[in-house]
């Protein structure tokens, strides 16, 4: 009994053993994983803290000694302060994800749930545009933007956004407006609502995990173009922070790396606050259990 | 004031499928209208038709007289409680039945009256705050009422409200509706494919087989005198049974008939039966006892396969002579062993005959 007993335990320690080797094992080579992945970003945050000399000379991540100074020099740096690209970065990203949770509901909500002459057909179409690069779209887009007088406004890259140019969002919120029971919205019909106070009470309302997501990306595909200001805009009042970015470094050479560097991460604190209060949204679900299954 | 609903060879039609074959039908004001058959019969179609969630293909619907076919659904007087409840899962109780109300441009006050009131017959007023997933079946089921209730509709449709909810409550529920109906005097349509819901609620019971009426009545009826086959078998529970049969004889007074292995007369006319015709007889398992008893015949000799005790009533699953399958269901307890052969009696009056096409003889 007492041999059998000794065994089990030699051989339940051995398992435990081997479980803790292989549990360190497996969070080491994630550790490392990620330490790969975050090193461009530790790099870029100790560059923007450590002498102008020492920037690409040193490899390490620990700087020599620490400075604040490239942050109000990058801020300053510019013939316009960087609080102007940040505002002006700010005004097309919310007036953007504004638009393309509009138009793009409103589109996904005619296709999920109204009735109308070639539905599948416009569906289709609409879908097949998410297969047309945007440099193909550029220049008749220029064109088209340079004839009404928009270019060197944010209109040519704000307005088209209030007409549900994102096939990719439509598409996804097709799909979610279709999991939504359409008993809900026959219910609502027998309520007396029209298509529209269905659309604004009961599949918003509902929608919201996906709108969450739309509005997500679009803030970071926004607030992240380059291409897109770097075409449509020509005054530096009206730069965007990526253009901003951009004019640090200088064609004569003469760049100020550390207070590009330091500009970089502020660029990427709205970023990550927008993604930090909307993620929670995206967690939460709907719980859609006003009907019995 | 009641309302009536008046059906006139009304069509339904997805595509090149016509599910619903021109059906005429008369609701009278205030009555309780059961719709009921199997899955895919169009009872549920035919109730979204009324309602305006399915426009219809051909045909006219009448409410009060006034031609509703394209008539909005929020028009027509009509709420309707679905199979799924379908409360709005973002707002509370309160919300949920003051929606339509505030739809249509109410006061607050008189919305606030309503659903107190509502509330109130259906005894919910203390979920008024909470969110559908925070109630149980039971009372998802009342606030779906609740929200019919409050629009003060002519007419209130139910689309299989119970069939989501345990055989107790379900049972508590059908109560609580024909209690609803007999205090609110409405006219109300309700679709079921229980039989029993059917006979214990309905004035009327409208037996639907793909996209056909088969046979319009009051439940006892429909039970005591079915128009064919399908509806005789469709109503009571057990089943009917069905037996194959022959005519030996008929006449203005009686018919001689060979089943189960034996021969039985019964005193009834059969005039559009033949002699040697192929028949099937049909006897519900409550009608056949194993006692002699005032006005009965001696039917068949049937050996017992199984014996079922409910304890109020006991089932008998048998075989007759000729090996075709026999249920009788008996009052009480009984103390009969398998195996067992059982002399058969039955009611001439309680025996139905059906031809070839499942009519009634």
């Amino acid at each position: 009994m007492t041999d059998i007993a000794a065994f089990d335990e030699t051989q339940q320690r051995g398992l435990t053993k081997r479980k803790l080797w292989m549990s360190v094992l497996l969070h080491g080579l994630l550790i490392g994983g990620s330490f790969i992945m975050l090193y461009p970003l530790l790099w870029m945050l100790s560059a923007s803290f450590r002498p102008e000399e020492e920037i690409f000379s040193s490899t390490s991540l620990i700087p020599s000694s620490i400075s604040f100074d490239a942050y109000p020099r990058g801020w300053f740096g510019l013939q316009e302060s960087f609080g102007t690209f940040f505002w002006n970065s700010f005004v097309i990203s919310i007036l953007c994800v504004i638009g393309n949770l509009m138009a793009c509901s409103l589109a996904a909500y005619a296709f999920a749930r109204l009735n109308f002459w070639g539905r599948n057909f416009w569906f289709a179409i609409m879908l097949g545009t998410l297969m047309l690069p945007y440099h193909v779209t550029l220049v008749p887009q220029y064109v088209l933007f340079l004839n009404l007088g928009w270019v060197g406004t944010f209109l040519p890259l704000v307005v088209p956004k209030y007409l549900a140019v994102d096939a990719f969002f439509i598409f996804l919120m097709v799909q979610f407006f279709r999991g939504i029971p359409r008993e809900l919205t026959e219910a609502a019909m027998m309520d007396g609502c029209s298509a529209w106070r269905i659309y604004w009470k009961v599949m918003l309302p509902l929608s919201l995990p996906v709108l969450a997501t739309a509005a997500i990306f679009t803030f970071i595909w926004t607030w992240d173009d380059f291409f897109g200001p770097l075409i449509y805009l020509t005054d530096m009042r009206d730069y965007t922070v990526q253009l901003g970015l951009r004019s640090f470094v200088d064609s004569t050479g003469l760049s100020d790396w550390s207070g590009l560097f330091a500009m970089s991460i502020l660029s990427l604190v709205p970023v990550f606050f927008f993604f930090l209060f909307f993620q929670r949204l995206l967690i939460e679900g709907i719980a859609t259990t006003g009907l019995k299954r | 004031m009641s309302t009536s609903v008046k059906l006139s060879k009304v069509y339904k039609r997805f595509g090149n499928v016509e599910v619903i074959h021109g059906i005429d039908l008369t609701v009278d004001p205030g009555e309780f209208t059961v719709f009921v058959g199997p899955s895919g019969c169009g009872k549920s179609t035919l109730l979204r038709m009324i309602a305006g969630l399915e426009p219809i293909s051909g045909g006219e619907l009448l409410i009060d007289d006034e031609l509703m076919n394209e008539v909005p659904p929020a028009k027509r007087g009509i709420a309707m409680v679905f199979q799924s409840y379908a409360l709005y899962p973002h707002m509370t109780v309160y919300k949920n039945l003051a929606f339509g109300l505030e739809t249509a441009g109410m006061r607050k006050s008189e919305i606030e009256d309503r659903v107190r009131r509502a509330a109130e017959i259906l005894q919910i007023g203390q979920l008024l705050d909470r969110k559908p997933k925070q109630l149980s079946g039971g009372q998802r089921q009342r606030v779906a009422i609740g929200r019919a209730i409050v629009r003060e509709p002519r007419i209130f449709l139910f689309d299989e409200p119970l069939s989501n909810l345990d055989a107790e409550l379900r049972v508590q529920m059908r109560v609580e509706i024909a209690k609803l109906h007999r205090d609110l005097g409405n006219t109300m349509i309700y679709v079921t494919h229980d039989q029993v819901e059917a006979m214990t609620m309905a004035d009327k019971i409208v037996v639907l087989r793909m996209g056909h009426v088969e046979q319009v009545g009051a439940p006892l009826e429909l039970y005591n005198r079915p128009a064919n086959r399908f509806v005789a078998g469709f109503i009571g529970s057990p089943k009917m049974n069905f037996l194959n049969a022959g005519i030996e004889g008929a006449d203005a007074r009686s018919a001689a008939i060979r089943v189960g292995g034996g021969k039985i007369a019964l005193p009834r006319p059969a005039r559009s039966a033949s002699a040697g015709q192929k028949i099937e007889f049909g006897v519900r398992p409550e009608h056949i006892t194993i006692e002699q008893r005032d006005g009965r015949i001696p039917f068949a000799a049937a050996k017992v396969d199984l014996v079922e005790n409910l304890g109020g009533q006991t089932l008998l699953y048998t075989t007759l002579a000729d090996g075709q399958s026999l249920t009788i269901s008996l009052d009480g307890q009984r103390a009969i062993e398998v195996g067992a052969t059982v002399e058969t009696f039955i009611d001439p009056a309680t025996c139905h005959l059906f031809d070839a096409e499942g009519r009634i003889i």
